[in-house]
């Protein structure tokens, strides 16, 4: 345990610092993307047309009852492929965080679009029907009535969501890719500082989510007055 | 009351599933009209008026409104439904604006015109139901008898031909009940062709031209609102209106 | 696209013997069945004791309970794993670090730090759960129960449990399945259950697509098992009346 204080940890900032922000970046557009697709899903979920209700159903139940884990590994192999086959060039950015980061949208997006589909349906049919009444389309009645009434509801729960997201991108270490904890686990590793370092990662993991859903209670609260 | 119906309802047949709702209805409203429509509970008269701006659809018949027929694949709903206003039995205000956006937005999305023309309008109309000093409150800050008017402010903006009313004061306390039908006895005093359905008989006498009975999913009754008050043909109507009457 | 497609990789040798690929994939599966097992039982025992304390009066209880799932449920499931795998073996007595390290092979040790972790872990997400369903109950229910002269702790065995499982059994089946998904985690703390299993034969055999289509297939058999397994506990323990409608 000796050697962790102030010296070691300014040095070691630098690593941990890159890896965070790849945490955050994958974050970031695993949340917009996954919100993105899971809208469409959900319209396309609740859609009267029953191939696309199909299709939507099929997706969110395969990418519910696979593990995150599986997914990562899977598309580090197929995204560099499809590219390939789709371009007939060669990936050659990134592929690691690329493929994770597809992974991310496509795998979130299926819980996204319950919490979204449970969002629409929780509007009643009296507020389509006075959109309709008022001369709406299906397009302009979702778009200024019905959806940002259901984002303002399921905020919360989209919030969480992002929150299990957040630690869910500790997984990338399964390919290889440095996040801020597999980052920690590496320095702490090279200077026999294993348990400092696991516990530092833990403890930051640990306030940041803390805090986040201390804030997703509080907006619940305000929410429902 | 002029020559060319502004909507016409002809030999309508609806069913959901196996289950008939309506039978046969037929009938025609002239502009200025003003029909009221009552019946029991399950009759269909929420079907029938749901039916008339195609919230509702129907298997056999056709409606034609201010020459617009709903059974012809090409017409253009939301066209049509942008001149036809309706107001529910919920008042179904959108929760998520402001007073001024609810009657506004509409206007704008769906009719084109520009923000300060649909403000201008908008305003008028609130004015017009005694609700200005409310307009940049929400929904939820108003009492259901001012969120009904509001209502109606806001299907007026859109210059309606006909106004549809679905049981309009029926979730109301009875102390806001009638504001609700000062404003629709105005609106009819105007010559606005009005279709409502409803229980308050009152209303019906003070300014209906007609009054429709319906029961079990048919017109039973179709008359003058004199001949309906003082000689209803039907044993039915006879019942039904000695039991709202005694009230 | 040069790939050779080889859907029947599965069954080729692995090199070893008499064995094929279909072996090591059983195996996976095995250790994933013992570890998402063992850490259900550990999650249901104290999930269900943190749930209660979570609805008792007791100041305390609540307390040490929030506690809990504060802590278990805002730390990364990895990160824990690594803590009971690496981290916690440093603190054991004597006696049993020396068994821990010397006598117990690696694949089980780190079975064992894989499922109390795990167990840990889905422990908290039960407490939830079942102080959720206990909070659905009418407050008459305990106020009878009372009434009639129970203590608490009949009030809540006779009572509150029986409602409230019944009504949490939809979301504990999906607590379920989650718990065997997670289960896959383990493999990134040197257990070998499937998906390493997995990992190493698309390694030896290259035929990578062939080999995630049957993981998932094998994944999504598991987890139609496992909910048909909970539907059969739904009916079993319906009662007439009882809100066991409803899914949402």
């Amino acid at each position: 345990m000796n050697g962790f204080n102030w010296a070691e940890l300014s040095t070691a900032m630098p690593g941990l610092m890159q890896g965070l922000g790849v945490t955050l970046r994958l974050l970031a557009m695993g949340v917009a993307g996954g919100i993105v697709i899971g809208t469409f899903l959900a319209l396309a979920r609740l859609s009267s047309i029953k191939f696309l209700s199909t299709l939507a159903k099929m997706y969110v139940n395969y990418f519910r009852s696979v593990p995150l884990l599986l997914v990562l590994i899977w598309f580090y192999y197929a995204v560099p492929m499809i590219f390939t086959l789709v371009t007939g060039d060669y990936l050659t950015i990134d592929v690691a965080f690329t493929s994770c980061a597809v992974a991310f949208m496509l795998f979130e997006a299926a819980y996204f679009s319950e919490v979204v589909r449970a969002g629409i349906q929780s509007i009643s049919k009296g507020q389509f029907n006075a959109a309709y009444a008022l001369g709406m389309t299906y397009p302009q009645a979702m778009r200024l009535v019905i959806l940002p009434q259901a984002f303002r509801k399921m905020l919360p729960l989209i919030l969480q969501q992002s929150i299990i997201l957040f630690q869910d991108t500790t997984l990338v270490a399964a390919i290889g890719l440095v996040d801020f904890f597999r980052a920690s686990y590496v320095r702490g590793d090279l200077m026999n500082l294993l348990t400092p370092y696991i516990i530092l990662a833990g403890a930051m993991y640990f306030v940041v989510s803390s805090l986040a859903m201390l804030g997703v209670k509080q907006l619940q609260k305000r929410l429902r007055v | 009351m002029s020559d060319k119906p502004m909507i016409e309802i002809k030999a309508v047949n609806k069913w959901y599933g196996q289950f008939q709702v309506l039978t046969d209805c037929s009938t025609s409203i002239s502009k200025g009209d003003v029909v009221v429509v009552c019946g029991p509970s399950g009759s269909g008269k929420s079907t029938l008026i749901k039916c008339v701006n195609g919230l509702e659809p129907f298997q056999q018949g056709d409606i034609v409104v201010n020459g617009v027929s709903l059974a012809d694949p090409k017409t253009d709903m939301p066209k049509l439904r942008s001149r036809v206003g309706m107001v529910f039995q919920n008042f179904e205000l959108f929760p998520h604006w402001s007073i001024k956006q609810n009657l506004t937005v509409a206007q704008v999305k769906v009719l084109g015109r520009s923000q300060a023309e649909a403000e201008k309008k908008g305003l008028a109309y609130l004015d017009r139901v005694g609700l200005s000093a409310h307009v940049h409150k929400y929904p939820a800050e108003l009492s259901g008898g001012q969120q009904q008017r509001v209502a109606i402010a806001r299907a007026l903006s859109m210059d309606p031909v006909v106004m549809l009313f679905d049981e309009p004061t029926s979730a109301l306390d009875p102390e806001m009940v009638q504001e609700v039908l000062d404003v629709m006895v105005g609106l009819a005093k105007e010559g606005m062709t009005m279709m409502c359905v409803t229980h308050e008989m009152g209303f019906a006498r003070q300014v209906a031209s007609r009054v429709i009975f319906m029961d079990q999913g048919k017109i039973e009754e179709d008359a003058t609102s004199e001949e309906f008050f003082t000689t209803p043909r039907g044993e039915r109507a006879q019942h039904f209106l000695s039991k709202i009457l005694n009230n | 696209m040069n790939y050779a497609w080889n859907w029947g990789v599965l069954w080729d040798k692995t090199g070893i013997g008499n064995e094929i690929y279909l072996n090591w994939i059983l195996i996976g599966l095995g250790w994933l069945f013992a570890i998402g097992g063992i850490a259900w039982l550990i999650a249901m025992v104290l999930g269900t004791v943190l749930g209660i304390m979570r609805t008792l009066p007791s100041k305390t209880a609540n307390r040490i309970a929030s506690a809990y799932v504060t802590l278990f449920r805002n730390v990364p499931l990895l990160v824990q794993l690594f803590i009971w795998y690496y981290v916690m073996p440093d603190f054991l007595p004597a006696g049993v670090k020396n068994w821990w390290f010397n006598d117990l092979a690696p694949n089980t040790s780190a079975m064992i730090s894989a499922s109390i972790g795990l167990g840990l872990f889905t422990a908290a997400r039960i407490c939830e759960q079942v102080r959720t369903g206990i909070q659905a109950l009418p407050k008459g229910q305990t106020h009878a129960a009372y009434a009639l002269g129970f203590n608490t702790r009949q009030v809540y065995r006779e009572v509150l449990l029986p409602q409230a499982f019944r009504m949490i059994l939809p979301p504990l089946g999906s607590e379920l399945t989650n718990c065997f998904k997670n289960a896959s985690v383990a493999s990134l703390v040197g257990v070998i259950e499937l998906i390493s299993q997995v990992k190493t034969i698309a390694e030896y055999t290259q035929s990578n697509l062939e080999i995630y289509t049957y993981a998932t297939l094998i994944y999504m058999v598991v987890n139609i098992s496992l909910l048909m397994f909970m539907g059969f506990l739904e009916r079993r323990f319906r009662v007439p009346g009882l809100m066991s409608e409803g899914k949402s």
